[in-house]
């Protein structure tokens, strides 16, 4: 039996996955706050506030967007396989949830980096690729082995199986990622020793306005996984409360069919549900008290 | 052809059992492996040597592997046939009747590792369709032996297929004569083939129970395999120059090592995993 199942198999669990959702859910404004305010600022001071690059001039703000992007969706990649053996050691599948989410943002956020690369790398060496930079091409190889993570994940049946294998798989290209970049770098002469390296380096304004961005980077990162965990959650606890309402239903249809009378099949479900209004919290154990003197 | 594989498949859905019966002594035919588990479960707890066991089951593992292979043929000769083909395709897509150094190092080893992948996609599929993994998760033996037997026939494999590649390579398509490469080369070749051997085995027992798996191994192990290429083909591309005076360079091959210590380690402690049910 696999845990999601298990997790919502009996009526404590239920309540407990109910519980939890108050909790997934519970600060998620705060951090949205949070976010949109340290994002602000940190567009505030890229754009009004750091000095301009002698070299680049205005092309390298896109240093305070592209770079904080690569940190985060690389530590996502890393905190993806974290999370996946702590799904291993516990087998509690919301650890295997945390993983996929972290991976599933790491990539999108991958994605932006790419383009942001891209853009950069147009505008300061003139091509929209460069295979010298051993940075980009690395990331390039990490997001490729990444792309594959949903397909192995929904080209398997077995929910349990898929969160064990998504999790071998996540354990493996987590370890992956500074292999690879250890790899890559050795094999190029690494001709563009740049800002990308070196924090210590920059002035003391480029050094605060670019952490100000990472941490806002970080924030989004984090309020986007936030998200998507409470919804995926939500979509669970509905999608099992809907199934004991049907279960009811039957059960109810079942034992006395013509104890109460009912107008037509369509609107069968439509009264089920109003006539039983499911409250998350309450809903689970009325259900399971309906269906208890029937079975 | 048709004749063989019937037999052969019935050794692999056997031979799980059949290998773990060999270490306490003899066993009955394979094939009936319903009734004797319970029995060498029994025998099996008062066995008290769980090392030299593991080793017995992966030298009986091993043997069933190389046993069906060349009773059905299945992989390596399709293996090797890819490679000595595909050099013929590098011939005239490039345009080219000798290749040296970088060029040559890289067609070696695009070619080496597309032909791996065939024996990658292969090497799990019989285990998962005929029964081969139930039957070895029935038998009360280490999983990791499982992991060290196919890694050892990947081994194997890639051996038989650069036996007849690397020749090949030579005759058809190296510039500059293979003679005084070869020691050097067989190193390089051993280091990438190892970590070959431990990724494919890995990628192969992920990808096998998918629905779409000759399409996910290897997405999944090409870029796993990226630092083993640039490693091999950096450490081989002196050795394939005109001049070739130098050697392999140590820090391809310290990063070909180190590679395959990791992706060794990896796939030891997370092979356990694929196997549970």
């Amino acid at each position: 039996m696999s845990p999601a199942r298990r997790y919502f198999a009996g009526g404590s669990d239920t309540t407990r996955s109910s519980a939890g959702a108050v909790r997934y859910g519970a600060g998620l404004r705060t951090l949205s706050v949070a976010t949109i305010a340290v994002m602000t600022i940190a567009l505030a001071l890229v754009f009004f506030w750091a000095p301009l690059e002698a070299e680049q001039g205005f092309l390298q703000k896109i240093f305070y967007v592209h770079v904080p992007l690569a940190i985060t969706a690389l530590c996502g990649f890393v905190l993806g396989g974290i999370f996946a053996i702590a799904y291993l050691r516990t087998r509690d599948s919301r650890w295997d949830m945390r993983s996929y989410v972290a991976i599933h943002m790491s990539l999108i956020f991958g994605v932006a980096t790419l383009i942001t690369g891209s853009i950069w790398a147009k505008g300061s060496w003139g091509h929209w690729w460069v295979w010298n930079e051993p940075t980009l091409v690395s990331f390039l190889i990490v997001f490729l082995l990444y792309a594959t993570y949903q397909p192995l994940r929904f080209a398997i049946e077995d929910p349990e199986r898929q969160s064990r294998y998504a999790a071998v798989f996540a354990i493996t290209a987590g370890a992956f990622v500074p292999l690879n970049f250890i790899a890559v770098r050795a094999s190029s002469a690494y001709l563009h020793p740049r800002v990308l390296g070196a924090t210590s380096n920059l002035p003391w304004q480029m050094a605060l306005t670019f952490l100000v961005s990472l941490l806002g980077i970080v924030l989004l990162f984090t309020t986007l996984c936030k998200y998507e965990l409470t919804v995926k959650h939500t979509r669970m606890q509905l999608r099992a409360l809907r199934r004991l309402a049907e279960r009811r239903e039957d059960v109810t249809a079942g034992v006395a069919p013509t104890s109460r009378p009912r107008s037509a099949a369509p609107g069968v479900h439509a009264t089920a549900m109003s006539a039983n209004p499911v409250h998350p919290a309450s809903g689970p154990a009325s259900a399971e008290r309906a269906r208890r003197p029937s079975s | 052809m048709s004749a063989t594989i019937p037999g052969a498949s019935g050794a692999a859905g056997g031979s799980g059992h059949s290998g773990g019966a060999e270490a306490p002594g003899g066993a009955g035919a394979p094939g009936a492996s319903g009734e004797r588990t319970p029995a060498e479960r029994n025998r099996r707890a008062g066995a008290a040597q769980p090392h030299g066991r593991t080793l017995a089951v992966v030298r009986a593992l091993l043997r069933k592997e190389l046993l069906v292979e060349l009773r059905t043929l299945e992989s390596v000769p399709g293996m090797a046939l890819f490679a000595v083909t595909t050099f013929v395709v590098f011939h005239f897509a490039l345009n080219r009747d000798s290749v040296d150094g970088d060029l040559a190092a890289g067609i070696l080893w695009v070619t080496l590792l597309f032909a791996a992948i065939l024996g990658v996609n292969r090497l799990f599929v019989a285990d998962a369709d005929q029964g081969g993994f139930d039957a070895f998760l029935l038998a009360p033996v280490d999983r990791s032996a499982m992991l060290f037997a196919k890694v050892l026939t990947l081994l194997a494999y890639l051996f038989v297929l650069e036996l007849v590649a690397v020749p090949a390579f030579g005759l058809l398509l190296l510039g500059p004569s293979l003679g005084h490469a070869l020691p050097a080369l067989i190193g390089v070749l051993a280091l990438g083939d190892l970590g070959i051997a431990a990724i494919g085995t890995l990628v192969a027992a992920l990808a096998v129970q998918t629905r779409a798996r000759d399409l996910l191994g290897p997405l999944l192990a090409l870029p796993l395999l990226v630092p083993i290429v640039i490693g091999g083909a950096r450490a081989s591309s002196p050795l394939l120059a005109l001049g070739h005076s130098s050697g392999p360079a140590v820090r391809w091959l310290l990063t070909l090592g180190l590679y395959d210590l990791v992706f060794g380690l990896i796939a030891f402690a997370l092979f356990d995993f694929l196997l549970e049910d």
